[in-house]
């Protein structure tokens, strides 16, 4: 008898928890619309506060959040190991290009910028919000990340077969592949507005500047088109990785045989992995290549790249999504410090003690943290010290500085940033999976037992 | 035609013979270690680029300029020598002496014994230098300051190879191995980034003067018409002679060292269950050291022969270096990643592949050909060639 008032009682409960399906599209609209709102209110009222200089950073810091998140779908969550985004992110700059670039002419009879001020970048002009020019923009964007899928698809397929370095190896040959076709073909591009509109819409994929690189885009991408990608980016992750599709990644992850025994589609939940972390390089290859100073060429968006990416989402800590997307702020900004070391101790000081003091909050182990960030801090006073000394130019030592960094992180730090958390997760007891991490594995397939290469 | 065919051939052996080489050093450090070795391709470079260095300050292509030795090298070459001593005594003395509880928290870096072997390599590099800097003197021997730099490159990048194995990816042993890649990664980023500086090889490309003498050693077909016109043979040149037979010589020497020494049997003992070779006692991680100055070797012998038939060295960081070294690292693949003489095969195929592609089908497209095998080979033998599978375990 009590048995059924219990759960009678239990029932009424769950039934009055659950959240009204009325309210459902607001809810899941929600956070999408508040990525606008932010993107929104990025562009129009901080934008004019900061120098141009400040504002690329910014832009490019946008772009690298996308692809880091990104790759961290597939990287991280699913245990597979790309080693080819920046092809998708390619795939995503020419299709975006083409398109922006052809469709320009086509429309307005000149490849000129015909946004209005949510894609002003360098000249706050009081145009309004969004224009005709945003629209194609922004459908060049969605194709750019459509095609860059199919791609994701294509080079998923593989993993049907084959496992760890091997599907490595793939996604790098792709990559070189899909660099090698865009440089091959014809170095022409064309700019006669007669001559585009003469040409089939067909054939005007072929000339996308080859070897030379595409030029004389218009510069769309603004700190709105960016940071709304990035929102939305970090937003989808985030809801993946909770959902029931991500708990199947992470499971993948873990362990491919266990997940499969589980009724898990491996092979499935793999190529989907792919194709979603695709679409976004997709994206954010189109942001790339509108960008201010950026000549689209594939040399720049070869395995070097993918590479870039792949070490924030490792220096992040992979699985860990607020790990990556700090990795990217991190290693965009990092080499452009290095180039004339601030002082650390001016207005420097407003951004590191908040940081730190953060930083040694979340930690497990606070004196530790406290001494790793006086000695990096040390570290940097000395390095300038060094170089005043000895009348070195900084400048050029930064790549050697940004590589000895690398290593030294990798040693002292296999697990990254975060590990497999998430920021606010940093204080929960490590879980069972992560501790394995530099424990005495002995065969090398399974050392670390998390990270199947 | 038959003269283009033959002329393609003769590029395709002798520039396959050198991705063979290269190979060789991603194949056995991924047989023991499994892990893509990144800053391998940056080995090779630094192989081809000491040639230059060398060759252009003891004399040749040009008037020698100043001293071969510049000073800084002795003061760096004392001030090691003594950190190596100090470092070793530390290590073996002053270790010893530490309570048990922070013995157990440094660890043994060995660091002093790498210093020291640093000091010794820069003592017999410096006399190796002088030796050439002798050489190039007297006409009469000129011919073998080729091989006296040959040697100097490849002692110096077994040198640079042990470094970076003792301190970059010795840490990093137990690491998920997604870890080690990185810091190859790392590590190819500081070759390539310090090899830039100014006071290293800088950042122009730079012509690198021929040591073996551009001579036709004999020239095939060839011939002049009723009309009075001639065409050209193809000309076999010394070069290329020199270049895949030292390749070859070398691809033998190590074949045997691997198939018929004890040594060559703990290198597969280790490659085949690094556990159980440390059982038998087997000392795995000096073997693993031998591995990689092996193979760095190899890579920078690849670099000084590669030099010599394309003498436009680029700069230090260019892409060209880096694709060079993904095509050696695709070879490897092809022929079966952690067979020795699956490298071997592969960096031949390689080579017959690209050039024959760009030869006969587009030339702007050598790089698709390459990958492209590389992607079918994995979808239809994905353990490449020569390679065996193995059942995966659960």
């Amino acid at each position: 008898m009590t048995d059924t008032t219990t759960s009678n009682r239990l029932r009424e409960e769950a039934l009055r928890l659950r959240p009204s399906a009325a309210l459902a599209p607001v809810r899941s609209a929600a956070p999408f619309l508040a990525c606008i709102l932010l993107a929104v209110v990025l562009q129009v009222w901080v934008r004019p506060l900061m120098g141009d200089f400040y504002a690329k950073l910014l832009l490019d810091i946008g772009t690298n959040v996308i692809l880091a998140v990104s790759l961290t779908m597939v990287n991280g969550f699913t245990g597979q190991f790309s080693i080819g985004h920046a092809a998708f992110m390619a795939v995503g700059a020419y299709t975006s290009a083409a398109i922006v670039y052809y469709g320009s002419f086509r429309l307005w009879g000149d490849p000129l910028m015909h946004g209005g001020t949510l894609s002003a970048m360098m000249h706050g002009r009081s145009d309004p919000l969004l224009m005709s020019g945003d629209l194609l923009f922004l459908g060049s964007l969605v194709a750019g990340g459509l095609l860059a899928a199919v791609c994701g698809y294509v080079v998923g397929l593989p993993s049907l077969r084959l496992k760890g370095d091997y599907l490595a190896i793939v996604t790098l040959g792709f990559g070189e592949i899909v660099r090698v076709l865009i440089q091959s073909q014809t170095t022409d591009t064309l700019y006669d507005p007669e001559q585009i509109a003469q040409t089939p819409i067909y054939e005007l994929p072929r000339y996308l500047g080859g070897a030379l690189g595409f030029s004389g885009l218009p510069f769309y991408s603004s700190l709105f088109w960016a940071w709304l990608a990035a929102a939305v980016t970090l937003v989808v992750a985030f809801r993946l990785k909770y959902s029931t599709y991500g708990r199947a990644f992470l499971s993948i992850r873990e362990d491919e045989i266990a997940a499969e025994a589980m009724g898990i589609h491996t092979t499935r939940y793999k190529v989907r992995a792919f194709v979603i972390a695709a679409f976004f390089a997709g994206v954010a290859g189109g942001i790339f290549a509108h960008t201010v100073g950026v000549q689209l060429n594939a040399q720049e968006l070869g395995f070097q790249k993918s590479f870039d990416i792949l070490i924030m989402v490792v220096l992040g800590g992979l699985g860990s999504i607020s790990g990556a997307a700090i990795a990217a702020v991190i290693l965009t900004i990092l080499p452009e410090l290095l180039r004339q070391p601030p002082c650390i101790w001016g207005w420097a000081m407003a951004f590191i003690v908040p940081a730190a003091v953060l930083w040694i909050a979340l930690s497990r182990r606070r004196v530790r943290t406290a001494v790793l960030i006086a000695l990096a801090l040390g570290a940097w006073e000395a390095m300038r010290w060094l170089a005043r000394e000895t009348g070195a130019n900084l400048a050029d030592y930064r790549m050697v500085l940004y590589a000895l960094a690398l290593i030294i992180m990798m040693i002292v730090r296999p697990q990254g940033l975060l590990g497999i958390r998430e920021v606010w997760e940093l204080r929960r007891p490590r879980p069972l999976a992560a501790r394995g991490d530099r424990g005495a594995g002995g065969e090398p397939g399974t050392a670390g037992g998390r990270v199947s290469l | 035609m038959i003269e283009k065919c033959l002329q393609t051939l003769i590029d395709a052996l002798s520039v396959g013979s050198l991705y063979a080489l290269i190979a060789l050093g991603y194949t056995m450090v991924y047989g023991i270690l499994k892990f893509i070795n990144f800053a391998h391709s940056d080995v090779f470079v630094l192989g081809a680029w000491m040639s230059f260095t060398v060759a252009v300050g003891v004399g040749w292509g040009g008037a020698a300029s100043g001293s071969p030795v510049a000073d800084w090298v002795w003061i760096l070459l004392g001030a090691l020598g003594a950190a190596g001593v100090l470092m070793t005594l530390w290590e073996r003395l002053g270790r010893g002496a530490t309570p048990e509880a922070i013995r157990a928290r440094v660890p043994a870096t060995a660091v002093g014994p790498v210093l020291l072997l640093v000091a010794a390599w820069g003592a017999g590099c410096t006399a190796l230098v002088l030796l050439a800097g002798v050489l190039r003197r007297t006409p009469s021997l000129e011919f073998l300051g080729g091989g006296v730099i040959l040697v100097m490159a490849m002692a110096t990048c077994g040198v640079v190879g042990f470094c970076i194995e003792r301190l970059a990816y010795k840490p990093l042993r137990n690491a998920p191995r997604l870890n080690v890649l990185i810091t190859a990664i790392g590590v190819s980023l500081l070759l390539q980034n310090l090899g830039q500086l100014n006071w290293m090889f800088g950042t122009r490309p730079q012509p690198m003067p021929p040591l073996v003498p551009a001579v036709p050693l004999f020239e095939i077909g060839g011939s002049t018409d009723a009309a009075g016109h001639s065409t050209a043979g193809v000309k076999i040149w010394l070069v290329d002679v020199i270049g895949a037979g030292t390749a070859v010589a070398l691809m033998i020497a190590l074949d045997w060292l691997v198939f018929r020494t004890k040594l060559g049997r703990a290198m597969r003992a280790v490659s085949y269950n690094p556990a159980n070779a440390s059982l038998m006692g087997i000392p795995v991680d000096r073997v693993i050291s031998f591995t990689f100055v092996l193979g760095a070797m190899l890579a920078a012998a690849a670099g000084f022969l590669y030099s010599q038939k394309y003498s436009g060295l680029n700069q230090p960081a260019a892409a060209t270096w880096v694709l060079l070294g993904l095509k050696a690292f695709v070879a490897a693949v092809v022929g079966g990643i952690g067979k020795i003489r699956g490298a071997m095969l592969g960096g031949l195929l390689i080579g017959l592949l690209e050039f024959f592609g760009a030869a006969y089908i587009s030339p702007e497209l050598r790089d698709l050909y390459v990958f492209s095998l590389l992607i079918l080979v994995l979808l239809f033998r994905p353990s490449g060639l020569l390679g065996s599978t193995a059942a995966e375990k659960v």
